[in-house]
């Protein structure tokens, strides 16, 4: 088979980009959409072009690299799958493929296809840890965790920080991203002694990098690679709205000389 | 950080007073539709209700004053909220972007809005502040404007006469129209505001997402049903 690629081509960040169209080699079917640019990316090293640069690791799925929006929906046509998982037979031949890059001001594009997303890193580094006694590994269940709630943690856990639900919604709002790393630890009991200093780090990072706010269309939860849940950012709220009414009545706050009282 | 400063700088501090503003707000118009649907009864009935609200001037400023706060947060967070949503994305897509999963409702939360906003400073001229200007009487009635339209005898004597007001006023077919094309988007708008403010708040999971997303668009249709019964059945010279 063979389809037409309408690509975002763009030198460097914060120079003007353009869509450029490239006929495909003969495809196979069966390879993935990135094989598919390597195939196309080989075409345009033997032309003496440059080739297209876009992000790509595992390839299986799970690391949450590959980005990518086909025909205006991040990650391609089908449901939970990341662009990686997502094949050439699910297009007919002769297809108009456009394909850009993440859309959002905290995700500007360093080249082509490739988008910064470290705005998701630096949201990490806020509060999305826990504080454990390094050396050897505990003993298995000492923590009692119970199924529900260690079913919910990793489905939250199930996130692979990719940022096609701040592509997809038309707010580029972050908050099922952010959601589901707040959620995986607020359910665990390891993830409690930073509960409520987490969820407004994170949501204050969340803000400071100028993603939108969530209007509850469920776009995020729709084009979500793993299928998070619209739930988590139930919880997330909540969270947030406790560790506000924490704040006020000034609970977990030590004395300014950082002893008791 | 202050749990007042998280509650109006955070952007889940603002969903949250858009969400607790939008619930008090609903609750008004489930207030205002039954009060309204009073028309239906003999005509002294909605004079009584319309006198029992305006006889006690100090509970009716404060009332008044208390939803032009309520009104005021709503649409500030809504402004300040849009305003960054759309800053957030600069460059949009040239390839079709569809909803995927999100409502028609949920899109245009914001316009549906704004022209709610816009009915409603219309509505206060019609009705409660009787602007002569926008009182569209038929040019053969009795009255100039609706500040003539008083009741003349009984206990509610020297108060503005409601039932007559009503009935003058949507007897004109653009009136009627326009009241019923606001009503719409005030349902279509409620649709999906009266189940995300519950994951505003943080109390929507699971299988109460469901139940909640449906009760919505009932709730709305219901309520789209009775505020649209009132001009219509005026204009249908049901009620006379």
């Amino acid at each position: 088979m063979k389809v037409t690629l309408k690509v975002w081509r763009q030198k460097g960040p914060g120079t003007p980009g353009e869509f450029k169209t490239y006929p495909t080699p003969d495809l196979n079917p069966n390879m993935s959409f990135l094989e598919m640019l390597d195939v196309v990316n080989d075409d345009l090293t033997a032309k003496g072009e440059e080739p297209i640069a876009f992000a790509h690791d595992c390839r299986e799925g799970i690391c949450g690299t590959c980005s990518l929006v086909i025909n205006g929906k991040p990650h391609g046509p089908h449901r939970s799958v990341a662009t990686c998982q997502t094949y050439m037979r699910s297009f007919r031949d002769g297809d108009v493929i456009v394909v850009e890059p993440f859309r959002a001001k905290p995700f500007p594009v360093i080249k082509d296809l490739v988008t910064d997303r470290t705005a998701f890193d630096r949201i990490m580094a806020a509060g999305g840890f826990i504080s454990v006694r390094t050396g050897s590994a505990p003993d298995a269940n000492s923590i009692p965790v119970s199924k529900e709630c260690a079913d919910r943690a990793m489905d939250a856990a199930a996130c692979i920080g990719c940022g096609a639900c701040v592509a997809a919604c038309k707010n580029a709002s972050a908050m099922l991203f952010v959601s589901a790393k707040v959620s995986q630890f607020s359910l665990l009991p390891q993830g409690q002694p930073e509960r409520y200093r987490r969820v407004l780090a994170m949501v204050g990072t969340m803000d400071e990098e100028g993603f939108g706010n969530c209007t509850v269309t469920g776009s995020c939860e729709a084009v979500c690679p793993k299928g998070i849940s619209l739930d988590f950012i139930t919880r997330m709220n909540r969270e947030y709205l406790s560790a506000m009414l924490h704040a006020a009545v000034g609970r977990e706050t030590a004395g300014k000389d950082g002893g008791a009282g | 950080m202050k749990p007042l400063q998280l509650l109006f700088q955070s952007s889940i501090g603002k969903k949250v007073i858009m969400g607790a503003t939008g619930a008090l707000l609903f609750l008004f118009v489930i207030g205002h539709l039954v009060g309204n649907l009073q028309i239906f009864l003999p005509k002294e009935r909605i004079n009584a209700y319309g006198h029992l609200l305006h006889a006690n001037v100090g509970l009716l400023w404060c009332v008044r004053l208390g939803l032009l706060a309520i009104v005021g947060l709503h649409v500030w967070s809504a402004v300040t909220l849009n305003a960054q949503n759309k800053s957030a994305r600069p460059e949009v897509y040239a390839g079709a972007q569809g909803p995927y999963g999100a409502s028609w409702a949920s899109r245009y939360m914001f316009m549906t809005g704004l022209v709610i906003a816009a009915f409603v400073v219309y509505h206060l001229l019609h009705f409660t502040l009787q602007a002569p200007a926008v009182n569209l009487l038929p040019a053969n009635h009795e009255a100039k404007d609706f500040t003539q339209l008083v009741v003349t005898s009984g206990p509610q004597q020297g108060y503005r006469d409601v039932h007559r007001m009503l009935v003058a006023g949507f007897q004109q077919p653009l009136v009627t129209l326009f009241y019923l094309v606001a009503i719409g988007l005030l349902c279509i708008h409620l649709s999906h505001g009266s189940q995300a403010m519950f994951q505003s708040l943080g109390v929507q999971e699971g299988v109460w997402r469901r139940r909640l997303d449906a009760g919505s668009k009932v709730l709305a249709g219901l309520i789209f049903a009775g505020y649209a019964i009132i001009p219509l059945a005026v204009f249908l010279r049901l009620v006379q």
